[in-house]
């Protein structure tokens, strides 16, 4: 437990976008799991603060969602991703390869000194 | 953009919704649920599976108020829970809540009101272009500051100033006007052609004066105000090049001025004419009749131009003997038109300004006596774990719920106070402040309103908020409540309600000095008996105004017929009335040495019946009478005034007088009258010098009727009467002498800040007297355990009354002295205002301090005769 990283400032969002993506309109709980899935089970989320995230993202109109029955036939609450969700998850994952690339490129062992 | 999404979102979301917060308990079930499901599905018992669930979401009760406070926008949340509970509060105390509003009402109402009339005057620019720039030109003489020029100085003046980039001149006057029913007075001004242009005002209809269209040889043209325009054009464009009859003349109409045009230093004038220089007066440098406007040039001060122009006055006194003694002075337009009200003004605002103080003190130590009764509410909470900011901002949005609902009832109740005063306001005077037509609630009272609102607010949740935290709060839960906790309080409620009487006695010092000016004001020596006179004010027909003869036998045809209605006593002529001021002379005195002096005295033209009519005081000598004529040779009535200045130790009676001018025909002085007040009533007496109507008439004239009874009602009578005998005669200004000497801005401005300060004062002594009342009421009922031991320990009632009077009186002695060292202070505030009484009159001070004391100590006896009822046994049983 104590060596899992806990989801940083931020990213959530980003996780949650790209997981409805991935795996389509999806409910709470099936995009925390699945989130910790893609992880490899390294990262440590606090679900209680994926449905304050859920609902940020839903004000923003990036997803929006709807009442639905889940694949064990239980009443559930199913996300899914609007057009305008679609083009944050682009630029947001665009921003982030450039971000990762350039911290890469200074962690890099030849210390990034081109 | 999608910030602004979410921020309308959650802004929407402070609706509170049965629905949403249904959904949110389905959501979070559904997903304890299936994760429930897959624990048991990996092999956890079942109460590990849910604790596992449970314990990953983080608690239930966590993870909603998370998803809450994303849901809505929490400080806002908080914030109107805060203010239910407020208003919840706050109805369950009607009796608190009616009395703050309702102070805290009066407050707003009288500073907002007043605040209007401040705005309209002071704040509000005038309707003209960089009106900042506009400047008034005067001549100055010894007794006259602010005297009209003469038209040769005033071209001189145009001529050589190097400061100016116009000037213009102007002069308010009277025409008469040929209607279909005969003949009419109408305001008017004669201007410049370039003084509208001077003004950057541009006429709404038609166009402005041309250059040269006021020369004497020019075609007559006129321009019409806006009123003026409605009222007798229908506001019809055909007007223009329509031809309107003034002073005899024609005039083509060829503009109309914008409706929210004003110039009050012309009066309100209904036709503008351009001054064509053409009567008898223009041509001399000794006759004074206009007005200067001017525009600064760009970069040059006040103090520059004043200078410039004092400088030609100095070349011009070298070069004309009649420029004599003669100065110049320029005074920015603004100054003008609104200087004589801003000392009234200055006075109300601060009236407004410390009754408005009187109830936030008021309400504040209200808000006080409650939040002790809430020590322990605020202790309570504050154990529960309520942060101080939280407990705070309970008191904040308290205070502001009051101050809002205050604010609300001042604003409307400001509203119709507004439209009182204005009512108060006579025609005559609204005509000469003219920009306070149209007074209404506009986004600079709003703004004053809130700003006022805002201080309130703060002043009531800092002070209770402050005393609640202090010394501790724990205290307060400690104690339960009783005792001790009033010891602290009353020292600084009791420095609340000392501030309130001090400022009550301010104001009713202020007020009493105001009523005495008024009083002494109007019991000042008329030198004339002003009840059952009725005056009105005659224009003789055009087409006789240049001969004498028919002037004074149209004049004794008008006496005789108005003496000869029922209800009449006797009739007078007067080139002018009392109290209006007027016309001034040179005279010199034959038989004393003269080098040309400008001996300067009042001057009127009066006929036989004048003095007898006014019942003044002969001194000396006789009345004129309907012999001295033309045909005699002159004759002058002199005043006291004038004996006492020219005639030091001497008999004026059969001296003769002169005129200044080389050729003046020798006077001879027949009789001496008492001063009688034809100017300000709260100047000395100029030296006056009356001539008889007879041997020196006017077309233009006053006529005095002393009436048995009913002199207002009689007017109408007199003046159709006159006009019956010729439909060339213009009668107007049809006014009772009372209603004249009401009416002078002398009498009007003391009544007017009288009745003001005096309302302001009568409420700031109610308010004072409640508050010296809630103080002791407080105190009584903090210290009923104390007097119940007391009188168990066999005090007297007495005792028990003194006990709790000599409390009273320490305060009401300390407010009241305080009071009375800072109204003496603030009375040189109202210098300007007073009129035969000093500010620190000891007579009003003293009755101010009696009434104070006796209306306070009255408002203790209450809770003092409560004090000494209190049943011993049931006060040490309480609690």
């Amino acid at each position: 437990m104590n060596d899992k990283t806990d989801v940083w400032q931020g990213t959530l969002a980003l996780m949650v976008l790209k997981t409805i993506e991935t795996m389509g309109p999806l409910h709470g709980y099936g995009i925390a799991r699945r989130i910790e899935q893609t992880s490899g089970n390294l990262l440590s989320l606090n679900y209680g603060t994926l449905y304050p995230a859920l609902l940020k993202l839903e004000q923003e109109g990036a997803i929006a969602s709807a009442w639905g029955v889940s694949e064990n036939n239980r009443k559930a609450k199913f996300y899914r991703l609007t057009r305008g969700g679609r083009r944050q998850l682009a630029k947001e994952a665009r921003d982030w390869r450039q971000a990762t690339a350039i911290l890469a490129r200074f962690l890099s062992p030849s210390g990034g000194v081109a | 953009m999608k910030r602004l999404r979410a921020w309308l979102v959650r802004l929407a979301g402070l609706w509170p919704a049965a629905r949403r917060e249904r959904e949110l308990a389905d959501e979070i079930e559904s997903h304890l649920q299936m994760h429930i499901a897959d624990n048991l599905r990996s092999g956890m018992r079942p109460e590990q599976a849910r604790r596992d669930a449970i314990l990953k979401l983080g608690g239930v009760e966590p993870a909603k108020e998370a998803y809450r406070d994303r849901r809505t926008v929490p400080v806002l949340e908080n914030l109107m829970r805060d203010a239910r509970y407020a208003i919840r509060q706050l109805r369950k105390n009607p009796g608190f809540t009616c009395a703050a509003v309702t102070v805290l009402g009066l407050g707003m109402c009288a500073s907002v009101a007043v605040f209007a009339f401040v705005d309209a005057t002071l704040i509000k620019p005038l309707p003209y272009r960089d009106p900042a720039r506009l400047v008034g030109l005067f001549e100055t003489v010894q007794f006259c500051p602010r005297c009209p020029l003469s038209y040769p100085d005033y071209l001189d003046w145009k001529r050589l100033n190097k400061v100016f980039t116009a000037v213009d001149a102007f002069e308010g006057t009277g025409f008469t006007m040929r209607t279909n029913s005969g003949t009419e007075m109408v305001s008017g001004a004669q201007v410049t052609a370039g003084f509208f242009r001077t003004l950057g005002v541009s006429p709404v209809l038609g166009r402005d004066f041309r250059a040269g269209e006021d020369s004497p040889a020019a075609p007559r043209t006129a321009m019409l105000s806006y009123a003026a325009w409605q009222k007798r054009y229908a506001g019809k464009a055909a007007l223009l090049g329509q031809t309107v009859t003034l002073n005899g003349a024609p005039n083509t109409i060829i503009g109309v001025l914008p409706r929210d045009f004003h110039f009050a230093a012309a009066g309100e004038p209904e036709f503008w004419t351009a001054l064509h220089a053409s009567n008898s007066c223009y041509p001399q440098r000794g006759c004074h009749s206009l007005h200067g406007l001017a525009r600064l040039r760009d970069g040059i001060s006040l103090q520059t131009a004043d200078a410039n122009i004092k400088l030609i006055a100095g070349e011009l006194e070298k070069q004309y003997s009649s420029n004599r003694g003669q100065g110049g002075s320029v005074v920015s337009l603004t100054e003008l038109e609104v200087g004589h009200i801003r000392p009234i003004l200055t006075v109300l605002l601060c009236g407004a300004g410390l009754l408005l103080l009187i109830a936030c003190v008021n309400v504040t130590s209200l808000v006080l006596v409650r939040a002790e009764a809430r020590r322990r509410e605020m202790a309570v909470r504050s154990a529960l774990g309520g942060s101080r900011a939280r407990l705070v901002s309970q008191f904040v949005t308290e205070a502001v719920v009051l101050v809002a609902a205050g604010a609300a009832l001042g604003l409307v109740s400001a509203k119709w106070l507004m439209r009182l005063l204005i009512g108060l306001i006579g025609p005559d005077q609204m005509a000469a402040m003219p920009f306070l037509y149209g007074l209404s609630l506009n986004v600079r009272m709003l703004a004053f309103a809130v700003a006022v609102s805002i201080g309130a607010a703060a002043l009531f949740s800092i002070t209770p908020a402050w005393r609640s935290f202090s010394p501790d709060l724990r205290e307060g839960l400690a104690e339960g409540g009783r005792g001790s906790a009033g010891t602290t309080w009353r020292r600084f409620g009791a420095n609340l309600v000392v501030l309130e009487l001090a400022i009550a006695v301010v104001l009713l010092v202020g007020a009493g000095l105001l009523g005495k000016s008024f009083y002494r004001l109007l019991h000042v020596d008329m030198g004339m008996q002003p009840d059952r006179l009725a005056t009105l004010r005659i224009a003789e027909p055009d087409s006789i105004r240049d001969n004498n003869a028919k002037v004074v036998a149209l004049a004794r045809e008008i006496v005789s017929r108005t003496a000869s209605l029922p209800g009449v006593e006797s009739v007078g002529i007067s080139s002018l009335l009392p109290v209006m001021g007027g016309n001034t002379m040179w005279i010199r005195v034959l038989g004393h040495p003269f080098h040309g002096e400008h001996n300067e005295v009042g001057y009127r033209q009066v006929s036989s019946g004048y003095f007898t009519t006014l019942r003044a005081k002969l001194l000396r000598g006789r009345y004129f009478t309907e012999a001295d004529d033309a045909s005699k040779p002159p004759v002058v009535i002199i005043d006291r005034a004038l004996a006492e200045k020219y005639f030091p130790g001497e008999d004026p009676v059969g001296r003769q007088m002169a005129y200044s001018g080389a050729d003046s025909p020798p006077m001879q002085v027949v009789g001496i009258v008492d001063d009688i007040k034809e100017g300000a009533l709260d100047e000395t007496t100029w030296p006056t010098l009356y001539v008889a109507f007879n041997q020196d008439p006017d077309d233009y004239f006053a006529l005095v009727v002393r009436t048995s009874k009913g002199e207002r009602a009689l007017l109408p009578t007199i003046a159709g009467a006159i006009r019956r005998i010729d439909p060339g005669i213009s009668t107007f200004d049809q006014r009772t002498m009372t209603e004249r000497i009401d009416n002078t801005t002398a009498a009007y401005l003391r009544r007017c800040s009288t009745w003001l300060v005096g309302g302001f004062a009568s409420l700031a002594l109610l308010l004072g007297a409640a508050g010296i009342y809630g103080v002791i009421a407080y105190s009584v009922s903090r210290r009923t355990r104390e007097i119940g031991v007391r009188m168990a320990l066999g005090a007297q009632r007495g005792t028990v009354y003194r006990l709790i009077l000599q409390e009273a009186g320490w305060l009401i002695a300390a407010g009241i002295g305080i009071g009375l060292v800072c109204s003496v202070a603030a009375a040189s505030l109202l210098h300007g205002l007073l009129f035969g009484v000093r500010p620190a009159d000891p007579e009003t001070l003293a009755t101010v301090a009696v009434l104070l004391a006796i209306s306070a100590l009255l408002a203790c006896y209450i809770p003092a005769r409560r004090a000494a009822s209190i049943n011993p046994v049931e006060a040490l049983r309480a609690d």
